[in-house]
């Protein structure tokens, strides 16, 4: 009796189970998205949580351009732009019957109000850098818009493609944070904070439909939570999975596609250039740490060794691996010139599993292998960022620097790593002021010898983007030339 | 009477006063700028300067406390740094999951621990005995998020008879206690374990007492006896360790609420912390202390009822 009520029971729940799986015969409209952090508001103007743009750039709010899935930068709401002879007036036209999700037109208004807010003097805008050289925003007509600058900038249009310069309207600019009203493809539905966002297709969207009716954004930091959400169908897609151990079960499931695609991410032994002054001991570090034991170990072989700060996939990328080749041996006389004996050094690592806490593990014995000691101390980010980014009170650490195109930060006055370089600072001031991509290659090539014939940093690999999607979810980028999970594209087939 | 209540009202005052402070005194000294952590490593000093000054940060630290004690007597927590809403209001939608999960966890835990207490201890030594000593054992040694991992495997990957986490709202309640399912019985395993060895023995004391073999003498058979006398003086010692359960259980639950990603207050505060909200931290660790504070004294009051000898001041 006993066991024919569990059969019993256990045949009920096998009918619910069913029941409760609906089967598709159309193809899906909808899709869960797992993001590893939460946002902490939805306002891409206001805060630097990349977990911002990873669910509203492109989705809810568009800019005047915009990254595409290679990283160039084409038109989004300008479908054009002139460019004067001096460099130092664009001109935007913009699209004609773009709507902002509460129904009020875009204009040049909203235009102006938005380049006029970023670079207010009570501007939070996390990158008001971006804006520095805008001098003025005019409206010419409601669908016409000119940036006056201070001089010359050949990032402008890279500039206004981040999610900090998407453009907002007046009446909801105050109220983004939690309500955010855009012109995208998407329009905000809800936020269960702590839980999920989701979106719903935008019917009075300008441009191209979007293909999915509904799109959820589910927060999971968890690594086994994350897998464990993939397989029971809870999530169809982690477009950075956080747990790079459970790789190849996802790989040799049929139900699931693995992407490993590059990043803007590089990966880097950053070094207290005020506390290590002489070049020969920076080198000596450099060349004390295998990258590729750090890839393998850390990361479980994803990443890509770097010898500079850019990104490998860059076509003005050079490859100054062999400047810094793994050579032990090379590290001790480099060591014994400099005269420096019992070199003990701190190294603190912020709160990320694999390249921070692995790697650092195999640096400092690295580092130890040559007669380097290490004091390692384990820091949150906001400590990291007090102590670290913003005291300078440290003499190692490891940090992915995860801006796009970000050399420029070696030539900041007192940025964290110390560097003082006139030399480099003309390369970067004279990158500023040209706008001819040829004279603009040579120059961030020079830029990147530079960096690293002075051994700034140690650097380490380009953070490569490990994505496990359904296998018949398609649509999302394999490369993230930018943080964000544009879902404009995205579909299921079948 | 009324001088006792006043007495034990005045300690409570001063509790929740003293209490505040070093609250606030410790977020004073945590590493780390809120301001900094928002706008991150690219920010400008007059952007950082310009934020501070909206959150409200910028005044002395005398009176960002006495703002934030006098909103907080007036039910207003402030502000969230990060989300950017009232903390009150986060602080209810957490605690929507975090009550009822706490509730259920503990249902689980007594309905499992009151029975298997009773029948180990009115048999002891019996197979019966051996088989929940050992069980119990078993469920306190076993780290409950691994359990947890354990059942998402099972019901959630392999049968998907529950979803793996997450939680959808209250909108259809079946739903939601079917997400709360799985984490309820991974908390509740190692409370019911130690809960049935507190019944257990408090049961086995209670079963050697002079009046339960006087009871037994007037007559009463083994199973009246066994509920009208033994089992209520058992409950004694067993409620105490409930209550404890529960406060643990409320805020306590944050490697299950991990595990499961359910937005509870646990994951809230703990959040929180890493983003430097420490509006959010204040206010909602004020609210917990708060709230044992004024249990305590809800059981001054009644040991007072109950026990006439506490409610003469001492000389």
């Amino acid at each position: 009796m006993k066991k024919s009520l569990f059969m019993l029971a256990l045949a009920g729940s096998l009918v619910l189970g069913t029941a409760l799986t609906p089967a598709f015969a159309a193809a899906r409209t909808d899709a869960t998205i797992g993001l590893v952090l939460e946002p902490p508001n939805l306002d891409p103007t206001a805060g630097a949580a990349a977990a911002i743009d990873e669910v509203v750039y492109a989705n809810v709010f568009e800019g005047l351009t915009r990254f595409a899935p290679d990283g160039s930068v084409t038109p989004a709401l300008a479908k054009s732009w002139d460019i004067s002879a001096d460099g130092l007036t664009y001109t935007f036209h913009l699209n004609a019957g773009v709507k902002f999700h509460d129904g009020s037109d875009l204009t040049a208004d909203d235009v102006k109000f938005s380049f006029d807010r970023a670079v207010a003097a009570d501007s939070t805008n996390a990158q008001k850098a971006l804006f520095a050289d805008i001098k003025s925003t005019d409206v010419v007509d409601p669908l016409t818009v000119t940036l006056t600058l201070a001089k010359p900038n050949g990032n402008l249009l890279f500039n206004l493609a981040w999610g900090d310069a998407v453009i907002v309207a007046p009446e909801s600019a105050a109220t983004n944070a939690t309500k955010p009203v855009g012109t995208g493809p998407f329009v905000f539905k809800d936020w269960v904070q702590g839980d999920h966002v989701s979106l719903e297709k935008n019917p009075a969207y300008w441009g191209t439909p979007v293909k999915l009716d509904k799109a959820t954004f589910k927060f999971i930091g968890d690594p086994t939570a994350a897998s464990a959400a993939l397989l029971a169908g809870d999530v169809d897609a982690f477009p950075n999975f956080p747990a790079p151990e459970a790789i190849e079960q996802f790989k040799s499931n049929p139900e699931f596609r693995v992407v490993v695609g590059s990043t803007e991410g590089e990966t880097i032994l950053a070094i207290n250039n005020e506390h290590i002054t002489d070049v020969r001991v920076r080198q000596a570090i450099a060349h004390a740490i295998d990258r590729q034991a750090i890839i393998d170990g850390a990361m479980f072989g994803y990443g890509t060794p770097i010898g500079t700060h850019f990104a490998p996939h860059n076509p003005d990328y050079v490859d100054l691996t062999a400047q810094s080749a793994y050579d032990p041996d090379l590290s001790k006389k480099l060591l014994a010139e400099a005269g420096v004996t019992d070199l003990t050094l701190t190294l603190k690592l912020p709160p990320v599993e694999g390249y921070a806490r692995r790697g650092g593990e195999i640096i400092a014995q690295e580092l130890a292998a040559v007669g380097i000691k290490t004091t390692v101390t384990n820091v949150e980010w906001a400590q990291w960022l007090s102590e670290v980014f913003s005291d300078k009170n440290y003499d190692l650490t490891i940090v992915s620097h995860t801006e796009p195109l970000d050399i420029g930060i070696y030539a900041r006055d007192d940025y964290y790593f110390g560097y003082h370089s006139d030399a480099f600072k003309k390369v970067i001031a004279d990158l500023d002021n040209s706008t001819d991509p040829a004279k603009r290659s040579e120059l961030f090539k020079a830029a990147q010898k530079q960096i690293a014939d002075d051994y700034v940093n140690a650097f380490l690999f380009e953070l490569a983007k490990v994505g496990v999607e359904r296998a018949k979810l398609h649509g999302l980028w394999e490369n993230a030339p930018t943080q964000a999970t544009d879902l404009t594209a995205v579909y299921w087939d079948e | 009477m009324p001088a006792y209540l006043a007495g034990r009202f005045l300690s409570l005052a001063a509790s929740l006063l003293a209490a505040s402070l070093v609250i606030f005194l410790v977020l004073e000294i945590v590493p780390g700028d809120p301001a900094r952590f928002m706008l991150g490593i690219n920010a400008q000093p007059d952007t950082l300067a310009a934020l501070r000054a909206q959150m409200g940060l910028d005044a002395p630290a005398l009176t960002r406390y006495v703002t934030w004690l006098f909103g907080l007597f007036h039910g207003d927590f402030g502000i969230s740094y990060t989300y950017k809403v009232p903390v009150a209001e986060l602080v209810l939608d957490r605690i929507w999951i975090s009550l009822p999960l706490a509730l259920f966890a503990l249902g689980l835990s007594t309905l499992i621990a009151f029975p298997a207490g009773i029948i180990a201890a009115t048999r002891r030594n019996s197979p019966a005995d051996v088989t929940v000593m050992g069980l119990t054992q078993l469920g306190v040694a076993l780290p409950n998020f691994w359990f947890a991992m354990l059942l998402v495997l099972l019901f959630a990957v392999t049968l998907r008879w529950f979803s793996a986490g997450g939680f959808p709202g209250w909108d259809d309640p079946l739903l939601a206690i079917r997400a709360l399912t799985l984490p309820a019985v991974a908390l509740a395993l190692p409370q019911a374990s130690i809960l049935s060895r507190v019944m257990r023995s408090a049961m086995l004391d209670t079963l050697s007492e002079d009046y339960v073999r006087t009871a037994r003498a007037k007559g009463l058979s083994r199973g009246q006896t066994l509920w009208r006398h033994a089992l209520r003086n058992a409950l004694i010692p067993v409620l105490t360790i409930v209550g404890l359960q529960f406060s643990f259980l409320l805020a306590g639950a944050i490697i299950i609420e991990n595990v499961f990603f359910l937005p509870g207050l646990g994951r809230l505060v703990f959040q929180a912390i890493t983003a430097r909200d420490l509006i959010v931290v204040k206010s909602v660790v004020m609210l917990l202390v708060a709230a044992v504070i004024l249990v305590t004294f809800l059981v001054d009051v009644t040991y007072a009822l109950v026990d006439p000898r506490l409610r003469r001041t001492s000389p």
